[in-house]
């Protein structure tokens, strides 16, 4: 069978954006292959979705309608991606550099004696083999990987590959695969408070810094952020300081990010934030020093008072509607 | 309780990285290193726990002779003793290589928990984890924020897109430990002091019957794509600013 495959990733019975950006890049690599693209779907009550994975340019769906798999577990998932691949023998394997496509690449790299590219922002086909460029110490350097394992795996960042509908349809094959012990049991999932974005998924971040001063003035982000269907993150020094959550902190050591737009409100631009926001595609930052480091990597620079700036941005944005 | 804490050393974030000379990989010349900050919130959940069921903590890392600093700051926050698994080459191998060494370091310890940090913020690969669990056919639980002991079992709190699952595992297992977790302890005077007579042992991949082969290799190193220099936003009032920022977001970089 060989060609490239992407490991599916749903929730509640619909796959997730990453599914379809995975399956768009593997597309690209299979098409410079000369093979095609196989996804992989674990898990009940998928049957319909699975045949529209083909607008994405997937050729065929190995449909396991399991429901020991309808939720994830790791060691479900690398079992049964391991035993399948054991007979289809694919050659390169593309899923999410998402929470799940992170905790399945190693054990699942493990199984097949294999190793990783993780969380790649690019890829392309030299001499017959997959060349992952990934960005690492959190985006100061970028490196070219090549996986000599075979398959060669490699999970994407998201919100990096564009996905792309080509229109066709896929064939479902039902298949079983040996699922072994799942010695980890989720007991349940506790929805975050107002449906918030994840960061790491977010289009649009108002982030601030320590210019914010108190946590309350983190209102008017969260004001701008919602006239933008955004999502509000924050500085390590402004998580440091217990005015926002640990889940908010992007850098270096919280998360990184690659929103379309990124605006940083009264952060000053340390290299560990910079690295974490460095690679979003349009930056904007909000900071009375002008000679804040942060004004270097912006595409545009707002140099006045954030108190004043901001509020009257989200007035702006309410005219755009 | 026998708690085993993998320990990496990695570059301060402070650091400025430099591509060394071969390309491949970095220059470590000016480079001050450091226990990996999510390495730290993994030595102290076992401290907790040893301190509630008591027990012992062995904090074990691979690399370079100067990884001793990193696992002695560990031993300084509390830890037991500590293996060194020493090998020059070792420093930005690939990760399930590293995977395979440690398990094969961990195995003969019999540990009933197994805490790394959720990633190491130089590779960002965050691999090791589940492979390691995978080679020590145990259970992994990833990027954890809180955790509970049970009867041979433990019931922890990973944070997903949106989400907090709330997962049970038996005993023994792999955690990976996310910020959150805990609020590391520094090292206290006497703490560093202690931890100058602690037992530290070294191994090299011989003994251990391994080596850093693995199956995937750095072909090349590159700065970050620059990016075109910024404009300033210019106007005489916030109101000023803020229509000439949006009408630039909208109609010029097509973003809102």
């Amino acid at each position: 069978m060989a060609g490239v495959w992407v490991i599916a990733e749903h929730r509640d019975g619909a796959f997730r954006k990453i599914t379809f950006e995975a399956a768009s890049a593997a597309k690209t690599v299979a098409d410079g292959l000369g093979t095609q693209v196989t996804a992989v779907v674990l898990g009940g009550g998928l049957e319909a979705a699975c045949a529209d994975l083909g607008k994405y340019g997937v050729a065929k769906v190995l449909y396991a309608d399991s429901p020991e798999l309808t939720v994830y577990s790791t060691e479900g998932y690398a079992a049964a991606v391991a035993d399948l691949a054991k007979s289809g023998a694919p050659d390169v394997i593309i899923f999410g550099a998402s929470m799940q496509g992170k905790d399945l690449a190693g054990r699942l790299a493990a199984k097949l004696d294999t190793s990783v590219a993780v969380d790649c922002t690019a890829l392309k086909v030299d001499g017959g083999k997959l060349i992952a460029t990934r960005p690492i110490y959190a985006g100061k350097i970028y490196a070219d990987v090549l996986v000599t394992g075979s398959p060669q795996i490699a999970t994407l960042r998201p919100n990096v590959f564009d996905v792309v509908e080509t229109g066709g349809s896929a064939a479902v094959e039902k298949v079983s695969p040996a699922v072994g012990a799942i010695r980890v049991k989720q007991v349940e999932a506790l929805a975050e408070e107002g449906g918030k974005i994840d960061l790491t998924e977010a289009t649009i971040i108002v982030s601030g810094g320590r210019g914010m001063k108190e946590a309350d003035n983190f209102k008017i982000l969260e004001a701008l952020a919602d006239v933008l269907g955004g999502t509000v993150g924050a500085s390590r020094s402004a998580v440091d300081a217990g005015w926002r959550s640990h889940h908010d902190q992007v850098g270096q050591t919280g998360k990184v990010v690659t929103p379309n737009l990124y605006i940083a409100c009264g952060i000053s631009g340390a290299i560990q934030h910079l690295a974490g926001m460095g690679s979003s595609k349009v930056i904007v930052a909000i900071n009375k020093d002008a000679d804040a480091p942060i004004h270097t990597k912006a595409d545009y620079c707002v140099v006045a008072d954030l108190f004043d700036v901001v509020p009257a941005l989200t007035e702006e944005c309410k005219k755009l509607g | 309780m026998n708690i085993v804490v993998c320990i990496k050393q990695v570059p301060d974030t402070e650091s400025q990285i430099k591509i060394g000379a071969d390309g491949k990989s970095i220059a470590t010349d000016d480079i001050k290193w450091v226990m990996n900050p999510y390495d730290e919130f993994g030595v102290e959940e076992a401290l907790r726990i040893q301190k509630a069921k008591g027990g012992t903590v062995t904090v074990v890392g691979a690399g370079p002779k100067r990884v001793t600093e990193a696992l002695r700051t560990a031993l300084a926050m509390g830890a037991d003793k500590a293996v060194l698994i020493e090998d020059e080459g070792l420093y930005g191998a690939d990760p399930m290589a590293v995977a395979k060494i440690l398990a094969a370091a961990i195995k003969p310890l019999t540990p009933d928990l197994v805490f790394l940090g959720q990633r190491a913020i130089d590779d960002d690969a965050g691999l090791v984890g589940s492979a390691l669990a995978e080679y020590l056919d145990m259970p992994n639980l990833s990027v954890v924020t809180k955790l509970d002991l049970g009867e041979g079992s433990v019931t922890a709190q990973r944070p997903v897109e949106g989400q907090t699952l709330v997962l049970e595992s038996p005993l023994p297992a792999v955690v990976t430990a996310q910020k959150g977790l805990n609020e590391p302890r520094y090292a206290s005077l006497p703490g560093i002091m202690k931890a100058k007579k602690k037992p530290l042992e070294v191994k090299t991949l011989a003994d251990l019957g391994v080596d850093a082969a693995g199956k995937a290799s750095v072909v090349a190193l590159s700065p970050p794509p620059s990016r075109a220099a910024g404009k300033t936003i210019s106007g005489e009032t916030p109101q000023e600013l803020a229509a000439a920022l949006a009408k630039a977001l909208r109609d010029e970089a097509k973003v809102i």
